[in-house]
Formats: structure tokens, sequence, C-alpha cells
């Protein structure tokens, strides 16, 4: 094995990213993602790579649009509020069927908000980012290893469907800091991209990259063969871990870092006797309704960990089916729960069903 | 360990200075009266000095650090009371200065007074295992890029090679090469080497000298 190094979440996705392929980074600053602009501004130069700090978001991800039409791996980075910038952008990128991976570093908001970690984008990031009918792969890492594996396996998704992938971290991940290997991660070849503006050299039609589609006949046939794309990732592509879950009457539903405070309070309720369990959806979409419809089957209760007022919790209630009583544990504005408050959710959620 | 009156620390992002700043403190609050840590970090507003401020109270440390710090306003500001690091000669400060070279800016302001007064000592903070400075040659341009930002120039090299919670022994006497690398190519001295509590025992007799850290600035 290659040797570890003590990284920020924020710099292994950075250097994850430049080990994928990524030669191409657009980004401007914003706490708490800041380190991968950073990373980049000082790494990209010296591997022949771009690194440019636009004028704003707008900006970088509209560099990202133009990168991805010429079939190069490409990404940019922010946090909440920045993400928000970038929402016209996203959908232009899914509306030209464009491959591309971005990172979300959250923060509380809403507004400006604060600086300290939040998971309040799951709504904006599940459900597209932008207007229009469209999705984007949306990965949850809760290491900082998996900060490196989800970002080349969000380029690879990205690229095997044509469409944006996007990393959803919180600040707590993208400030700590965790020893990871690098050097290690596979990474499969970008696939070719026949659709992409590298010039025609005389030998084939133009490649036309484009969002705009004023027949509605035919706008509506664009977006059919798109859901059917996603209709193929909901089934080949969804990532979870479950954690304790096979005989758990009670299942903690929770991403991210909710997830690691999460399975700490699974453990402290097992040992109280307690039969609690933990599924952390690693895609947030496509949403692992799999594992939560088969929970529904045995356990009793579930309850859903979330560092925003309760979004996540609308997914489990669906794949539940509302078979189950879900449950909502939360704190919100940058505050995150710590195991005692889990545990506590637990206990009174198992009072209530003993 | 002996301190002079101001003990400046700097190095790469992300090197451990804030811990090692804050034990410096402490252990100096024990041997001296009238001890102030200085958090003149204008990079990063998620670990902060400010973080251990009702351990400083209860040992009589004085925090000079910005209003804003740990404050939720993400504002890189410097502290009002920022001149009296180098105006009251009585006091003793341990200074935690920002990362890289960008951080090391703000220390740039008290410059002229600290050479002038030349009782203190300038320490570059290194650690191996992290991304951008594995080894000397990439540690002494970030060095470089320090005191080129704050003119001031380094006295000394403190070992902080680490991998967090996994660090063992191993690790951290593998790094003493590296570490004496650093050093004679920066022609300073190896002033230090950094250990958390666990290793201290087992590494005491192996490493002169060596500095005992309780990790303060944690993640969850």
């Amino acid at each position: 094995m290659a040797d570890k190094i003590l990284m920020k979440g924020n710099e292994a996705i950075a250097a994850a990213a430049i080990k994928a392929g990524c030669m191409h980074y657009f980004g401007y600053p914003i706490t708490p993602q800041t380190e991968i602009a950073a990373y980049m501004a000082k790494v990209m130069p010296k591997i022949g790579g771009t690194f440019l700090q636009a004028e704003s978001e707008i900006a970088a991800i509209n560099m990202v649009y133009g990168v991805a039409s010429a079939g190069k791996r490409v990404m940019t980075s922010s946090s909440s509020p920045g993400v928000s910038l970038k929402g016209e952008g996203l959908s232009y990128l899914a509306g030209s069927d464009l491959p591309a991976l971005i990172v979300n570093v959250q923060r509380g908001g809403p507004g400006l908000g604060g600086i300290q970690p939040s998971q309040s984008d799951y709504f904006q990031s599940t459900r597209g980012g932008g207007h229009g009918d469209y999705h984007m792969i949306v990965l949850a890492p809760a290491s900082v290893q998996e900060m490196a594996e989800l970002t080349v396996k969000g380029f690879e998704l990205a690229d095997t469907y044509r469409m944006t992938a996007m990393i959803l971290a919180d600040g707590t991940m993208g400030q700590m800091m965790e020893p990871v290997s690098i050097d290690d991660l596979k990474v499969n070849p970008a696939p070719e991209k026949p659709w992409a503006t590298t010039g025609t050299k005389m030998a084939r039609e133009h490649n036309i990259v484009n969002s705009l589609s004023l027949v509605p006949e035919e706008l509506e046939e664009l977006n059919f063969k798109r859901y059917d794309r996603y209709k193929v990732i909901e089934e080949n592509e969804t990532m979870y871990e479950e954690y304790m879950v096979e005989d758990a009457d009670i299942v903690l539903a929770a991403f991210g870092i909710a997830a690691r405070v999460s399975k700490n309070a699974v453990d402290e309720a097992r040992k109280l006797g307690i039969k609690a369990g933990l599924i952390r959806p690693i895609t947030l979409w496509p949403f692992p309704k799999a594992p939560f419809k088969a929970a529904a089957e045995h356990a009793k209760a579930f309850i859903s960990v979330e560092l925003n007022m309760g979004q996540m919790i609308e997914d489990v209630i669906l794949a539940t089916e509302s078979k189950r009583p879900v449950t909502l544990c939360n704190r919100a504005g940058g505050m995150i729960p710590d195991p005692a408050q889990v545990l506590n959710a637990i206990k009174e959620v198992n009072g209530g069903i003993a | 360990m002996h301190y002079k009156r101001l003990t400046i620390l700097c190095g790469h992002y992300g090197s451990g200075k804030t811990n090692i700043a804050v034990n410096m403190a402490f252990d100096l609050a024990a041997q001296r009266e009238n001890v102030a840590i200085a958090d003149l970090d204008i990079v990063n507003p998620y670990f902060r000095s400010k973080d251990s401020e009702d351990e400083f109270k209860a040992r009589g440390i004085r925090l000079i650090c910005s209003d804003f710090a740990s404050s939720n306003v993400d504002l890189p500001s410097m502290p009002a009371d920022l001149y009296s690091i180098t105006d009251d000669k009585s006091m003793s400060v341990v200074l935690d200065i920002g990362g890289d070279d960008r951080g090391a800016y703000a220390l740039g302001r008290l410059r002229d007074a600290i050479k002038a007064e030349n009782d203190y000592e300038m320490l570059m903070v290194v650690n191996k295992f992290r991304p951008l400075t594995p080894d000397a040659e990439s540690t002494i341009e970030v060095m470089r890029e320090i005191e080129w930002a704050c003119g001031i120039p380094f006295t000394g090299i403190i070992n902080n090679s680490n991998l967090a919670g996994e660090t063992d022994a191993d690790d951290v006497l593998g790094s003493l090469t590296y570490a004496e690398e650093v050093a004679k190519l920066a022609n300073l001295p190896l002033v230090l080497t950094t250990v958390e509590e666990k290793l201290y025992d087992e590494l005491k007799d192996k490493i002169s000298p060596l500095f005992r850290l309780k990790l303060q600035a944690r993640p969850v």
C-alpha cells in the first residue's frame, strides 16, 4: 500500500480530482471550501493544468461548461451560497448533457448564513439545483478517504452518463484532517466522447453543444431520453452502507458527518440493549430506496438524523412507503448533533415502541 | 523548554501550529508570569486558539485575538490590542500565525518592532505527512514564501510530523531524517519534535528534545 498522508477533506478532493485526470479547475473562494482552490492554485501550474480564480461563481460554472463541451474532465467547487449562484449553470450543463464534477462543502443557511457545517442543501442538490426537469448524481462522503474516492467516482459517473455529479460534503468534512491514500485510488480512463467539440478536422459533421430547444416536441423527447437514462442510474448506481440493520427495531438514516455521529449512537444504544441500526446513503440521488423498503419490513421506527430542518426525512418516508413512523433528530444553522442527542432520540422512540 | 520573549509559530496550513501554540502557552505560563497567546490567524476561521479560551483564563493567560474569531463572521481582521505584543515588553507571548505566506502577511505589520527588540524565536512547524510538504525541498519553498511575506527570517524548525490519530512511534522516528534535512537545508537548528501525549513515554528516551502535546483543536 502506498504511504498515507495527512489531509483535509478539501485537499483530498483536490488531489483526487487531479489523480482522476481533471486538469481544469475554476473556482471562487468561500469558507469552508477554500482549501480546494488553494490546493489547485499551488499544484495545477506545476503539472500543466488550469487553475483559474474566476470573477464570480457564475463565471466559474460557465467556464466548466466550456471545458466539459471540449470533452475534458473539469471541476468547480463552492459552498452553499456560491452553489446557488451556480444554479443557472448547473441547469445549462444538464440541458446540454455535459459531464462535470461540482463540489458543495455546505455551510449553514439560508442566505449568506454562517460558515459552520450544514446539510441544508439536500433538497437543492437532490432535486437538481437549478430550473427545469433534471437530476445530478449526488455523492455524500463520510470520511476524508471517501472524499477522495467519491471524487474519482463522481468523474467516472459523470462521464458514463453525460451529466453532472456533485460531491455534497459539509464544513466538517472539508476541514477535518485524516490520513488518506491518494496513490492507491483506482481510476478508470475517461470514455471516448464523440460528441465533444474538439474540431471536425474536416472529417465529421460539426458537434453542437447547446441547451436551447425551441420545438416543444423535440424538447419533450430530450426530457424523456434523459429520464430513461436516470432510470438506468437508479437501477445500477445506488450506493449505501448498512450498519447493524439486519435485526434492528430502530433504523437511523444519516449521511456524511451525521452518519459518523449516528454510528456512535447506534453503538451506545446496542450497549443498552436497544436494537438500533443505521442506513447511510452514499448516493443521495439516486436515493437508496431498496434498503429502507426492506428495513421497513422488520424495523418498528426510523429516525432521520440531519444537520438541517428535516430534508432527507422526506425521502425516507417515501422509501419506507410510510409503513413506519419516521422522526427527525436534527441541529441546524451550523450546529452538529452529538451522539448523546441521537442516543436520546433513539431512547425516546424506543420508549414509544416498547 | 527555554523561551525568548516572543515565540512565533509559522508553517504550512494544517501543520499543527495552533495545537503547538496552545501547549507552549500552557508550558510558558507554568514558568512565568504575564503570558499571552496571540492568535493572528486571518486565514482559517475554523480552528482557532480562541477555541481554548476557558483554559487560558484558568491559567491566567491573556488571549490576544480578533473580536470576530470563532464568531461565525467570516471576516479576516486583526485584534485591536495587536501592538501590545511589541509594546509591552514585560509580557511573554506565543504567536500563532495563519497558514502559508498568506497567513504570514499579518505578522509583517510587527516586523520592524520584533527585529529591533531582537528577543524572539521564529519557528517553522513542519509535518512531512502533509501533502504539499512531503520533502525538504518543498518545505523550504513554503518557508521562503513565509519569510518573504512577513519579512522575518526563521530561527528554528519544529518537527510536528504526524498522521493525526493513526500516528505511531515509527512514524515520528521515521520523520526525523526529513526534519534534520529541512534544518540542514535551511541552516537552522531542529529545535523540537512534538508528539501527542500517548506517544510521549515511548519516545522520550529516543528523541531529544521532545515536546508533549495535549491535543486541543480537534473536529468531531
